[in-house]
């Protein structure tokens, strides 16, 4: 298929042109397009963050920023993040792209409602980028009462107003993805005919839904507190603090399950793809998903073991956090087995999804670890923690997102990026992020608290393994940056299945036509038929796309 | 989804007067001493009920899919989850 | 005119499809509104069961005849809000467009009343803040705790109240175009549910902010 082919042929990208067809479009792709250009963005403003407090933990003296300044570094690191990059990053990038697709369906079940959930996300996003270039919050991105609530003297309100805004953009992907899973699947489109992608997608929604209005109202409640002195969290008044953190982890604990599902989804069909075998044990990993949505809402006062929760409800979180850990367990096990007598092939997707594999183990593992108070009593508010999280949240979330974004590239530009360069970068970025994190473990367990700008000059050595690795994974993350961006115009056409991969999407050409399919599939196999080597659906003429 | 039943204006009249009955019941409950915390289970017993009869029937969840019920469920399951949680640590907090 | 109702979206393959999604949406989105009050409704249980006197106290400053007119108000506007839902089940769109502009009217009942009563607590330097002033004053700190969930619980009910006004009038809006009809008539049953979601949250803040310590 030739350049010329291609343009002429009309497809998603080129059906129209010109900003307000971009702004104002429904289209669920041009939405996940809007949605990956800002959670670049803010990726890297997070990481400009990252930067700036890795440069400072260079030397143990407080020398690069003052206390304050570095409080506000951690804080909108954190803030900036998870709400604005890891949240929406493939949910409302590759979801939102993806899911109409593999149910076999035009669009979304509400295609206004993703545009405003973009729209809302930006708004929420530009309060937060308001609220930092004024001065930013030092509360932590967790905003504990009563500093956040009374004592703070930085743009707390302006914050959590973005932060509450945004959320009203996660609730409504949500109810969109439910939704439509539930009632827009094509002919034959059962629910364990699905991809697993799918299924990670509705156990997030799920969390979205159930989760995402407990933080709202707790966020909205500080801010009333400093506005209108409502005395909710205020300790001179009889108010608890510890009742901000029940209500604030029961939104943010499942909220890193938002943060992994989708990861795992991605996972799955990376895995499946490159060992050209169907996922072991389908139905084990679709349901396994399932049970991390709803035990994932049962653990949270795992974070409060040594905040003055009771030993009691203590003891109940960390039984329950151990029994969390299962389905995560059961599915790497799945992914495994998965790999045994598979045909593999290391394309850059695969590296990213083998990573992930390794990392995350390493990062719930480690969970299992917090998960027990004893263990926890002494590793609280160390470094051992930030280790931990950002292996689930870096080493595996991140990993899942940018193998997603290459592994479906083609579909969404019809076009290849440079596959020597693309390992490469995997392999940069793998290396980095093990320089940066694997030290911090140690740190951890020799006692550095983090949140701080200065520690003892015994721990320097570590630290600035830690600030390289850092600096290695910088430039493994431009590189994507750069090549996929090169790609767009000197990349390699793409057909409409370049890796040979079963599911809908790789049905209709790529790019996609602004409707998906030309006519409505008619779906006759499972998932993964990679052994039969079946189509997993048929498009029989003459069955019109519109009734 | 509902099945799109109508229903009598007779219907609607009932609850509609059941919930009036019920809001003057617990109005006047409230100012006898039940003893021993009794009133508020009492109260919210009986907002229980009303709020029953409005999802049910104003709402017609009484008349619609199994899928709908399970998504009015999850939501008040899931707030009980929150609560019963929570309070397991507020109500243990003196022994341990 | 009659076209209209059988026409749906393009994503969509079906009116029945269309009226399934709008309605599962509609309960997924309350479903959210239940979490967003609770989380509310949990502050307030917590605070209660630790300041149980200081609570009882401050729930009799409220006015409970004000407060249970109000449940009435509410009661009686869900139910003309059910008849006009039932109208547009049988296509009578001058009765829907009565009790649509019934509800309304009912609605704006509840707020007047709803707006006194805090004009009546700022004077009685029972809103919370420096000017908040509670007789006994061993039971001050935790009665303004006490206020704070009113104002926040009973305000939010408030705002959700004003949105709901304003979706029925958009409502009415339409009705008088000849939108609805009994094959289509989606967007008056989402609101219905919109609405009597909002009766339900009233039903519950009644009892537990006004009746509280009344029988003491």
């Amino acid at each position: 298929m030739n350049t010329q082919t291609m343009e002429r042929r009309q497809h998603y990208l080129n059906v129209s042109y010109g900003i307000r067809s971009w702004l104002f479009t429904t289209d669920h792709k041009r939405i996940a397009w809007l949605y990956l250009v800002s959670v670049t963005f803010f990726f890297f403003i997070g990481g400009l963050f990252a930067t700036l407090i890795r440069l400072e933990l260079l030397t143990p003296q407080g020398d690069l920023v003052q206390a304050e300044t570095y409080n506000k570094l951690f804080t909108m690191h954190g803030v900036t993040m998870i709400f604005f990059f890891l949240i929406p990053s493939i949910p409302a990038v590759l979801g939102n792209f993806l899911i109409p697709m593999m149910i076999g369906a035009r669009d979304l079940a509400f295609p206004r409602l993703n545009l405003a959930s973009w729209y809302i996300y930006s708004i929420g996003g530009l309060f937060t980028l308001i609220a930092a270039a004024a001065g930013g919050v030092d509360t932590g991105w967790t905003f504990y009462t009563p500093y956040s609530s009374i004592y703070s003297n930085t743009h707390v309100v302006l914050t959590v107003v973005g932060i509450f805004v945004t959320g009203f953009s996660s609730i409504l992907t949500g109810l969109n993805f439910i939704v439509t899973i539930h009632t827009m699947r094509a002919p034959g489109m059962t629910w364990f005919r699905l991809p697993l992608f799918v299924w990670a997608h509705y156990a997030t929604s799920i969390i979205f839904v159930l989760g995402t209005p407990v933080i709202a109202i707790t966020l909205l409640l500080v801010g009333l507190e400093r506005v209108f002195h409502l005395g909710i969290f205020d300790p001179e008044l009889g108010g608890d603090p510890l009742l901000f953190q029940h209500l604030f982890w029961f939104y943010s604990h499942p909220a890193v399950y938002i943060m992994i599902l989708p990861g795992m989804g991605v996972i799955s069909e990376l895995i499946a793809c490159f060992s050209r075998k169907r996922i072991f044990g389908y139905e084990f990993v679709a349901f396994s998903s399932l049970g991390i949505a709803v035990l994932g809402f049962l653990v949270w006062g795992h974070h409060m073991f040594v905040s003055g929760q009771s030993l009691y409800a203590g003891m109940i979180f960390s039984l329950l956090s151990m029994l969390v850990a299962i389905p995560s367990a059961v599915k790497v096990f799945n992914w495994t087995a998965t790999l045994y007598k598979g045909s593999v092939s290391f394309d850059a997707p695969m590296l990213y999804a083998l990573g992930f594999i390794g990392l995350f183990t390493i990062g719930g593992l480690t969970g299992l670890f917090l998960a027990s108070i004893g263990v926890d009593v002494h590793v609280h508010d160390t470094y051992f923690v930030i280790a931990h999280f950002h292996y689930i949240m870096v080493g595996s979330a991140v990993m899942a997102y940018l193998g997603g974004i290459h592994f479906w590239w083609p579909k969404m530009t019809g076009r290849r990026y440079p596959e020597a360069v693309a390992r490469v970068a995997a392999l940069i970025i793998f290396l980095g992020f093990n320089l940066t994190f694997f030290p911090q473990f140690i740190l951890g367990y020799l006692g550095m608290p983090r949140r701080y700008h200065v520690y003892p000059p015994e721990f320097q050595v570590l630290n600035v393994m830690s600030s390289a690795g850092a600096s290695i994974l910088a430039v493994g993350y431009v590189l994507p940056l750069i090549y996929l961006i090169w790609s767009l115009r000197y990349g390699a056409i793409a057909g409409m299945n370049p890796w040979k991969a079963k599911g809908l999407e790789w049905q209709t050409p790529s790019p996609p036509p602004t409707d998906n399919f030309d006519v409505t599939p008619i779906v006759v196999h499972e998932a993964y038929g990679y052994e039969t080597d079946e189509p997993q659906a048929i498009y029989p003429p003459g069955k019109p796309l519109h009734v | 989804m509902n099945s799109n039943h109508v229903l009598s204006v007779r219907l609607y009249a009932v609850i509609f007067l059941a919930l009036v009955a019920l809001t003057l019941t617990t109005t006047g409950v409230a100012f006898i001493d039940l003893g021993g915390g009794f009133n508020v289970t009492v109260a919210l017993t009986i907002a229980v009920v009303k709020a029953l009869l409005v999802i049910l029937f104003f709402m017609h969840v009484r008349y619609s899919d199994r899928l709908t019920w399970v998504f009015v469920g999850a939501g008040f399951f899931w707030l009980a989850i929150m609560m019963a949680l929570t309070f397991g640590d507020f109500l243990t907090r003196g022994s341990g | 005119m009659s076209d209209i109702q059988t026409i749906h979206a393009h994503q969509f393959d079906a009116v029945e499809q269309q009226h399934e999604a709008s309605w599962i949406g509609m309960w997924v989105f309350l479903a959210t509104e239940v979490m967003f009050f609770g989380g509310m409704f949990m502050g307030y249980a917590v605070y209660r069961t630790a300041y149980p006197q200081a609570f009882a106290s401050a729930s009799n400053h409220l006015d409970i005849w004000l407060g249970a007119i109000n449940t009435a108000v509410l009661i009686c506007s869900s139910f003309t809000m059910a008849l006009g839902v039932r109208s547009a089940q049988l296509s009578a769109r001058k009765p829907l467009m009565i009790f649509l502009a019934l509800t309304i009217a009912l609605g704006a009942v509840f707020l007047g009343i709803k707006f006194t009563e805090y004009y009546f607590k700022y004077e009685e330097h029972l809103v919370p803040g420096s000017a908040f002033l509670f007789e006994e004053t061993s039971l001050a700190r935790q009665a303004e705790i006490f206020f704070s969930f009113y104002f926040a619980m009973t305000g939010m009910h408030a705002v959700h109240m004003i949105i709901g006004i304003g979706l029925l009038t958009a409502l009415i809006v339409m009705a008088s175009r000849g939108r609805f009809s009994a094959e289509y008539h989606t967007p008056v049953e989402l609101v219905g549910l919109y609405w009597h979601f909002v009766d339900i949250v009233w039903i519950f803040l009644f009892p537990l902010l006004y009746l509280l310590g009344r029988h003491l």
